[in-house]
């Protein structure tokens, strides 16, 4: 009897002070970079990598122009501080130059026209917020594939970096994609959005696409194109702004 | 000791601890990604110009709760809340979520590394309950079993609360069979849906849910739903002696009738 009071009341405690240990013990994991890392980091990389096997190839739904948001909300930086970018938006973006390089044979500036006479995509998507919302939208734009072949990258080219104008505190927005979504027909530099030229808002004069990838991966204010054999190198080397400085994730596939 | 009596298999008692601990983490990182955007809409689009079902909020100090056009005042638990001292306008309160101050990036990593210890879990589960003959054997009712008059007497015999110690009762098997084969398995696929990627992949899971925003509503519903199933689930412990059971799914020998617990 006595034995099995024990017990009971063991139980009982163990029931009580178990979701407050539990909750307490999971603040101490997260906060430790190693669990983070390894532990908690371990799901996104087999997200990735299975996504990668089952669907590397794969579309995005594209939707019929009566399924667009009434709407579509902007986010993030809506107007850099940058003085080249604001004297860019001054004159229109008339002599604003995309740089592409890195790991490339043929660096070079592509205008706002060279970009236009590539072949052209438009396309109307979802686009789905870390946060939780989505908008549909339709960017029209082209294909980073285009600009990738127009510059040809080196053998060892293994992620395509996106420097742009727009910063957080002075640590200026980046992000980077691997090679499969670098080369994915979806995948578009827009410069145009819901059939008008990209409002300043949503990231003009350029912004990056990549519909399989939640929103901060999406990077607005493009500048700059840099082809790279590993992301070790570029900011704090997490691949990207919000992956630097918050931990995100940098497949944001899921 | 007869076959009627045999106690908790060891995939049975190793998912269901695993379950345990991967369902608190799930739930709690889950409502802090709810906090980023405490918002919930139907269809495939849903952003703040957009209307919101539900919605927790905060309003001049007071927090709020809202489901269609009712809202009631949820001040001190939903909407704005006290954490470590200090006065948070967050959805869900620090005691509810993992981590326990606000931080999305972190609760993402939580939620999709364990969802994937849930997802394998239940297949693998599933799986070998069909293999092992648990599912046949032990959850699927006989016909006898979910006969009306049968029906309305176990719920008669559970509303006395005496519950049968030997053997899964009819109640208790339809239970765990919807948890098992369509809530978890929903809570999976809605999750998914939520995914840029699998729905490109998969593109047959935005139809399955029609839309993205509506997966994300029943995801959370189908949250909500599992809460319910676990609070029955420890009511149903407790009433029927949880010392024993408990004992029973860490050890799987179970007590003999009337052996106490």
């Amino acid at each position: 009897m006595a034995r099995l009071l024990t017990r009971r009341r063991l139980l009982r405690g163990a029931g009580l002070a178990a979701p407050a240990l539990l909750l307490a013990g999971c603040d101490r994991l997260g906060a430790s970079p190693s669990f983070r890392d390894m532990v908690l980091g371990s799901g996104e990389w087999l997200s990735w990598r299975v996504h990668r096997l089952i669907g590397a190839n794969a579309l995005a739904r594209e939707y019929d122009p009566a399924e667009m948001s009434p709407r579509f909300r902007t986010n993030g930086n809506t107007s850099p501080r940058a003085p080249e970018w604001q004297r860019h938006a001054a004159a229109g973006f008339a002599d604003w130059r995309l740089a592409v390089g890195g790991l490339v044979e043929g660096p070079r500036g592509f205008s706002l026209a060279e970009l236009r006479a590539l072949p052209v995509r438009s396309q109307i998507t979802r686009h789905d917020c870390v946060e939780g919302w989505s908008a549909i939208g339709k960017w029209t734009g082209t294909p980073l594939a285009e600009v990738l072949n127009a510059v040809r990258l080196l053998p060892v080219a293994r992620y395509i970096v996106l420097h742009c104008a727009d910063d957080f505190g002075g640590e200026p927005y980046y992000e980077s994609i691997d090679l499969v979504d670098a080369f994915h027909p979806q995948t578009i530099l827009a410069w145009g959005m819901n059939d008008a030229p990209l409002p300043l808002g949503h990231g003009a004069p350029l912004r990056l696409r990549v519909e399989r990838q939640l929103g901060y991966k999406h990077a607005k204010f493009v500048m700059r194109i840099e082809a790279v054999a590993n992301l070790a190198a570029t900011g704090r080397g997490r691949g990207g702004f919000w992956e630097d400085v918050a931990g995100y994730d940098w497949y944001a596939g899921i | 000791m007869s076959g009627a009596v045999a106690g908790h298999r060891l995939s049975t008692r190793l998912w269901h601890w695993v379950n345990a601990a991967v369902f608190f983490v799930l739930l709690m990182s889950g409502l802090m990604i709810f906090n980023a955007h405490p918002r919930l809409y139907w269809g495939e689009y849903g952003a703040d110009y957009d209307p919101a079902w539900l919605e927790i909020g905060a309003d001049a100090g007071r927090g709020y709760l809202r489901v269609g056009e009712v809202q009631i005042d949820t001040t001190g638990v939903l909407g704005t809340s006290r954490t470590k001292g200090r006065v948070w306008n967050v959805a869900f309160p620090g005691w509810a979520t993992i981590p326990s101050t606000y931080d999305l990036a972190l609760a993402r990593r939580w939620h999709l590394s364990f969802a994937w210890l849930l997802a394998l879990g239940l297949a693998g589960y599933a799986g070998w309950s069909l293999v092992n003959g648990h599912l046949r054997r032990d959850l699927v009712p006989r016909a006898a079993e979910v006969a009306p008059g049968n029906l309305r007497a176990e719920i008669g015999r559970h509303l006395r609360l005496d519950f049968p110690r030997d053997r899964y009762n009819v109640l208790q098997k339809l239970a765990y069979l919807v948890v098992l084969l369509v809530l978890l398995p929903l809570m999976v696929l809605s999750g998914l849906t939520m995914s840029p990627s699998m729905d490109a992949t998969w593109p047959w899971l935005l139809d399955l849910f029609g839309g993205r925003q509506t997966a994300r509503s029943v995801h959370f519903i189908l949250a909500w739903t599992l809460v319910g199933f676990l609070l029955v689930h420890l009511a149903m412990l407790l009433l029927a002696g949880p010392v024993g059971r408990v004992g029973a799914m860490i050890t799987g020998r179970r007590r003999a009738p009337g052996e106490g617990g």
